[in-house]
């Protein structure tokens, strides 16, 4: 007969045990939270639910992607905020990659001055707080930079004063947006089915398909083609000083600098360790190797090191990148409209204090869950393959 | 000892001044293109820092008032001066600060006397504990110290015990979380990812705001906490999500074979736990978690946006008084020198241990 097991001894039944157990106690929490809440929600007076959404918002937004008015809805702008994070995160990571990319190579650099000058960079960015650089460059803006007629003017066009950074810009014209739209839908959609195709095409045929460069092409003659169907407008702006304020040209208020700055050069330091860590994870060996196959610096950097290095860096990377992502939420600080901003100001307004929280919590799940899934993706493909 | 000194000086200045000649040529001079390079940087660096090094040192005002500070055309040292206090201890009683600085005196004695891990103890932690306590009854009065409501602890002391607190709190909670996500428990699994992926996807700023603006619904009617303990949940919740992550790197860098040593031997889960994983795995996460209390004392200073008066906070606050406008730069520089030097002594400090705990290992390797 088989010997009865008590039933604290079964590890099965003990497992169901202290998950009853863990159940209760998050579900009675969750419910005690629930109830304190819905008291104080009554006795405040708030109503609770998205429908503070249609009010009208009644504050006006500095800057804004999209055309918005203070007479518009909370839920408009809180559109233009969403816009205005996505428009200083996607910026800054695409500066910050490039910047932490560049500087990690050079802190390997057998020159002693180019690889301290890069180590020191990054030492002392990564050592201070990201909220005090911010108001360092606002500072910066607010304080020091002369007023809009003396201007300084660094390289022919450009102009940085207290009111910001002005920049030679084509002029406004619809089809600029489908031009960026066409970039967006190449790199998202047409460069990702460019890949499979290649990747087909060898494994099935064994024919070596140049897909880099049919990926090129996409990417430059695309837009260029949107650009000829629109009317090709090509005229060119340089701003110019006209009485108290610059006339043409694209303006970057400074709240925008200074928090695009300040966002790329902190992620920048972390992403130039992250690169450096990677190029010297790289066996010694491989050096060696295409030395003696004769590959020159720059050759063997680019088509031996940095492709094997790329897996190691790939995962730490996309957390930098959504490091930046969060961090651009630090803009409340500095007065740069993003979409903490935005909702900050509607719940100080309106008291929704839950659901403002929960939706300043669900766009930054989505970026992080977007973000880590497409990196995910990347990395799946270029995961080595072994015998 | 001795010896070194019957050397002859004049015997060792020759190779010294050969050896650098030697590491110049093979360090900035290799090839015609590095040498044009190191020249072009050396010009580049006398041109930046020789006028920041101007301004900051030899035209600054060191001492007198904001008009002095205007006249001259360096940096305002004098207004670091002026507020000095205030900016490291915030808004704490003038005629009690000698509390907050004794405890930070002591806080640093300590951390100083703990950082070699040849003294890490049982009596060590029993010295923290004391500490604490002592830290506490110092800061917030008591024993015949006149009381001091946390509202007015601010600067240095205030941004130390945010940080500090939050990360040896969250330790237990980290190990928690991180033995709950590798449990084969599905639900408890499923809590653990959901609350670490969730606060890991999020800002810290929503947190903040999540603590000051709905932690006062969540709690029973009339029941009230304060805004410091509120920030600090706050923080404490943020980091235990890190250093779960942390702690999981640790766990996954045990063998397998060690569980199994485990189970052969007749342990349970618990004994396991506490016997054989993790005394090795908290201590290949000591310096990461090193590196995760930096990243929070620098996030410490997101506590301006609820007005806390940390560090940073005191340094903005101090930059309004009216009478020395204008001087937000030299304000800036000095909050992010303290910053730069406790950051930076930490990080130092992570990778010295990183390197001696990777030594033991490699040598027990080599005996076995």
């Amino acid at each position: 007969m088989e010997e009865r097991t008590p039933f604290w001894q079964d590890p099965k039944k003990r497992s169901l045990v202290y998950q009853g157990l863990t159940l209760a106690i998050v579900g009675g929490m969750g419910y005690y939270l629930f109830k304190n809440t819905q008291a104080n929600l009554t006795k405040q007076n708030i109503a609770s639910g998205f429908g503070f959404l249609s009010q009208e918002a009644g504050f006006d937004i500095s800057e804004s992607v999209i055309e918005y008015f203070s007479d518009e809805t909370y839920g408009k702008a809180l559109k233009v905020g969403f816009l205005n994070t996505l428009k200083v995160s996607v910026v800054g990571n695409v500066f910050a990659v490039l910047l932490g990319g560049i500087v990690g190579i050079l802190s390997i650099s057998s020159n002693w001055l180019v690889s301290r000058i890069s180590r020191g960079y990054v030492e002392m960015v990564r050592n201070v707080p990201l909220l005090l650089q911010l108001f360092f460059w606002y500072t910066l803006f607010s304080e020091i930079f002369p007023s809009v007629r003396q201007a300084y003017n660094p390289i022919a066009g450009v102009f940085v004063s207290n009111r910001g950074v002005v920049i030679p810009a084509f002029e406004s014209h619809p089809v600029w947006t489908w031009v960026l739209l066409t970039i967006l839908g190449t790199v998202v959609v047409i460069v990702p089915l460019i890949f499979s195709w290649g990747k087909k095409q060898k494994e099935e045929f064994g024919i070596e398909r140049p897909t880099e460069w049919i990926m090129a092409a996409a990417l430059i003659f695309l837009p260029i083609i949107v650009w000829m169907i629109g009317g090709m407008p090509s005229k060119f702006e340089i701003p110019s000083l006209q009485g108290f304020n610059f006339k043409g040209g694209f303006t970057l208020s400074p709240e925008y600098i200074s928090l695009l700055l300040g966002l790329v050069l902190y992620t920048g330091a972390f992403i130039a360790e992250i690169v450096r860590a990677g190029i010297l994870s790289v066996n010694k060996g491989q050096w060696e190797a295409s030395e003696a196959l004769g590959l020159s610096g720059w050759r063997t950097l680019t088509l031996v090191i940095i492709p094997q290095a790329l897996r190691v860096i790939i995962p730490p990377l996309t957390s930098q990148l959504l490091n930046l992502t969060k961090n651009s939420s630090l803009a409340v600080a500095i007065a740069y409209p993003d979409f903490v901003s935005v909702a900050n100001t509607s719940l100080n307004q309106t008291g929704q204090a839950i659901e403002m929280v929960g939706l300043i919590m669900l766009v930054y799940l989505t970026f992080s869950l977007t973000t880590s899934f497409a990196m995910n993706w990347y990395n799946k493909k270029i995961k080595l393959t072994e015998r | 000892m001795v010896y070194k000194f019957t050397k002859n000086p004049e015997k060792r200045t020759l190779p010294r001044m050969e050896a650098m000649a030697k590491w110049m040529k093979k360090n900035l001079f290799s090839t015609k293109g590095n040498t044009v390079l190191s020249l072009f940087l050396i010009a580049g660096l006398i041109k930046i820092f020789t006028p920041i090094f101007t301004w900051l040192f030899i035209d600054a005002t060191w001492i007198g008032d904001a008009a002095a500070c205007r006249e001259g055309s360096g940096a305002c040292l004098a207004f670091i001066n002026e507020k000095f206090t205030y900016i490291i201890f915030g808004p704490y009683p003038r005629e009690e600060i000698w509390r907050p600085a004794l405890t930070m005196v002591l806080m640093f004695a300590l951390l100083w006397w703990s950082k070699e891990p040849s003294r890490w103890s049982k009596k060590l932690v029993k010295w923290w504990a004391g500490f604490v306590v002592l830290g506490w009854i110092l800061m917030s009065g008591g024993l015949g110290l006149a009381p001091v409501k946390s509202t007015s602890w601010g600067g240095l002391p205030l941004t130390l015990v945010l940080s500090f607190v939050g990360i040896f709190i969250s330790y237990p909670f980290g190990i928690a979380l991180a033995l709950g996500r590798r449990s084969q428990m599905p639900f408890i699994k499923s809590m653990c990812v959901i609350y670490i992926e969730l606060i890991r996807g999020v800002p810290m700023i929503s947190l903040l705001f999540m603590s000051s603006v709905m932690f006062p619904l969540f709690l029973p009617e009339g029941v009230s906490i304060d805004k410091l303990l509120r920030a600090q949940v706050a923080i404490i919740m943020f980091i235990s999500a890190y250093m779960a992550e942390v702690v999981r790197g640790g766990l996954a860098a045990i063998p397998k074979g060690q569980y199994e040593a485990a189970d052969a031997l007749g342990l349970n889960y618990f004994q396991t736990m506490r016997f054989i994983i993790l005394p090795q795995a908290l201590k290949i996460v000591i310096p990461p978690s090193v590196n995760t209390a930096i990243g929070m004392l620098k996030d410490t200073s997101l506590v301006i946006i609820i007005a806390l008066f940390d560090l940073l906070s005191t340094t903005k606050a101090s930059l309004k008084d009216p009478e020395w406008l204008g001087f937000s730069v030299e304000g800036y520089l000095f909050a992010a020198f303290i910053y730069f030097i406790l950051c930076f002594s930490m990080g130092k400090y992570a990778r010295r241990l990183e390197v001696e705990f990777h030594r033991g290992h490699k040598n027990r390797e080599v005996n076995i």
